[in-house]
């Protein structure tokens, strides 16, 4: 018989990622809601002094396994881990994070282990009677959404967006077990090795990072008028985004990409102009603190989970806010030399 | 000779696609299609690698779906692929990703070895990106993915770039083997008149699951291990206060977001 959560933690450069934290409060949820343990399984050369953290930040059990081997993300020997922990325990539900590793692993260890897999799924749930994960996510297209089920096949495997919740608060009065797994050459082995790594050289604050978001849509009608945007952002001290359809259309690199098939962002305040909201938008950006949609059509989807909207054109209402931000910032600069003076 | 075989899936064109209630999957018939757009990257690099390559190579096309779908695989031969196959038939109607790439598999096992096996990270309307890296398992080979350059092709050995989170890293791996591409990898050509003429010409044989040696119970939405149970629209999650330029000028609604943003203490 399965039974009890699972969720896959990430160790990157040594360190425990926080994305094994949100995978934690999704997990906690569906454990609790089943009546079982949540546990926390992590692959890393560093992990050992550091899965107490995963305890208080909501696991009842963690097992770890801690190799030098194990200290990039490579398909084999994680695959061969990991399918052969779930083959030991026997969990009902496994979640991992949309990283690159999660996107890899996840589709491998269903392949091998034959049970069904849901991508990047935004909301997630138990029918507590059956035991059956319920998995929502954007379907076709992106702008209807569809809830999936596992009927048969164990684990139920589901991979979540990265900074699509918040971590639980940590409580370090949490107590848990923790399981060390060892294992030997024939599971440690790959058939593919780093060379090297060379790290991305950029100033910019990447987005899902950014605490204030500026996007722009198919309402900006050019690739040039991405300028108001950019003007904004900088007013705003925000990081420019962008939906699908602009970057498809070559207006902006794909690293502005918001949704589905872009970043999932979680900013204090994110501003949409020019953009309708398809699911698969929403999807990277509803859970936003605040959210301010600019849009012509009083219909579009974005109203729906905007926290304030503007209804009219957004090459009257962009440079007019622009314009009020900017004396606005003037003032405060003022006021400040003026408290230098004294 | 080295051999190279590039999956491919044709996609909806438009955003407007229509779900069956019943088994909540795709109505596949009656719209417009074309060639995923980011398979063009892995059938670009294909013919790259070939072109480039003194080590002569054959290209061949792999894809699944309705008889129309052969529309895709000619599309990656006006490209520059050599030939092309679609499996096809009412028993795999209805698959999951899992069924798919299985089908996939059996398809490529039935069509002989491959030293490199390519595709798209993902197709734009499932967005799983899962078929790629299962059909790689099937076959048990090492399975690259999110591949954004290849650095080296020599012997039995591949070497690729990998556009990971906060960099790229350098892979070193055995063939025969499985790579996903991203965007970044190249810009995919368009393609040439002659190679128009050629595709129309191409003969696109239709594998059905006797063809590729498949087990029925597999396939299909019989075989898949996932069930959509519900398609919905999304609901709305917040109520927010909304004003129109229709009945107030675009200073006073400028004015009510400038006081709206100094009420949630973001100015």
């Amino acid at each position: 018989m399965y039974k009890g959560v699972w969720v896959l933690g990430e160790e990157r450069n040594g360190v425990i990622h926080p994305v094994s934290y949100e995978l934690l409060a999704w997990g906690r949820n569906l454990a609790d809601k089943l009546g079982v343990d949540l546990a926390c399984v992590i692959l890393g050369d560093h992990v050992r002094n550091q899965v107490q953290e995963l305890i208080f930040r909501g696991a009842d059990k963690v097992y770890f396994v801690n190799h030098a081997k194990l200290g990039v993300f490579r398909v084999d020997p994680y695959t061969r881990i990991v399918a052969a922990l779930i083959e030991k325990y026997r969990p009902e539900i496994l979640l991992a994070s949309a990283t690159t590793m999660g996107r890899t692993l996840m589709p491998v260890l269903a392949a091998k282990i034959h049970t069904g897999l849901t991508a990047d799924c935004t909301e997630l749930d138990v029918e507590p009677s059956a035991r059956l994960l319920l998995q929502t996510r954007p379907a076709i297209g992106g702008n209807v959404m569809a809830t999936i089920k596992t009927p048969e096949h164990r684990p139920q495997m589901a991979t979540v967006r990265p900074k699509s919740k918040k971590p639980l608060p940590r409580d370090p009065s949490r107590r848990g077990e923790i399981v060390e797994e060892r294992f030997g050459e024939e599971y440690l082995y790959s058939r593919a090795k780093r060379l090297s790594f060379e790290p991305d050289v950029t100033s910019e604050t990447p987005i899902q990072d950014a605490d204030i978001v500026v996007a722009g849509g198919k309402g900006l009608k050019d690739g040039k008028n991405f300028n108001l945007v950019f003007e904004l952002a900088k007013a705003l001290d925000a990081v420019v985004g962008a939906s699908r359809p602009t970057v498809d259309q070559g207006w902006i690199p794909y690293s502005h990409q918001v949704g589905l098939s872009g970043k999932s962002v979680t900013p204090r305040l994110y501003v949409a102009l020019g953009i309708s909201g398809s699911a698969a938008h929403l999807a990277g950006m509803s859970s936003a603190e605040v959210i301010v949609a600019i849009n012509k059509d009083p219909g579009a989807n974005i109203f729906k989970v905007a926290d304030f909207g503007i209804v009219g054109d957004l090459f009257e209402i962009a440079p007019a806010l622009l314009e009020q931000l900017n004396q606005r910032s003037e003032k405060t600069s003022d006021s400040n030399g003026g408290t230098r003076d004294e | 000779m080295k051999k190279l075989l590039v999956l491919v899936k044709q996609v909806p064109a438009t955003e407007n696609v229509k779900m069956d209630e019943e088994t909540g999957t795709m109505v596949r018939t009656a719209m417009e299609a074309v060639i995923n757009p980011l398979d063009l990257y892995a059938v670009e690099e294909a013919v790259r690698i070939k072109e480039q390559n003194e080590e002569d190579m054959q290209i061949s096309v792999l894809s699944m779906g309705p008889p129309m779908a052969a529309d895709a695989v000619k599309e990656a031969i006006a490209m520059g692929c050599d030939e092309g196959f679609l499996i096809s038939g009412k028993e795999f109607a209805g698959s999951d990703t899992w069924a798919t790439a299985y089908a996939l598999a059996k398809g490529i096992t039935a069509l002989g070895e491959f030293d490199i096996v390519l595709c798209g990270e993902r197709a734009t309307d499932g967005e799983t990106g899962q078929v790629g890296p299962m059909v790689g398992t099937f076959l048990d080979l090492p399975v690259l993915t999110y591949v954004s350059g290849i650095d080296r092709i020599s012997g039995e050995e591949i070497v690729v770039r990998r556009a990971i989170e906060g960099g790229h890293e350098v892979v070193q791996a055995s063939m025969p083997v499985l790579v996903s591409v991203v965007k970044e990898i190249n810009e995919p050509r368009l393609p040439t008149l002659a190679g128009k003429i050629r595709a129309r010409q191409a003969n696109v044989p239709v594998l059905d699951d006797e063809d590729i040696k498949a087990e029925g119970t597999k396939l299909g939405l019989g075989g898949s291990p996932t069930r959509v149970v519900k398609i919905f629209y999304p609901t709305i999650t917040r109520t927010g206060e909304i004003v129109s330029t229709e009945s107030a000028s675009v200073e006073v609604c400028v004015e009510q977001l400038m006081g709206f943003l100094k009420s949630v203490e973001i100015l």
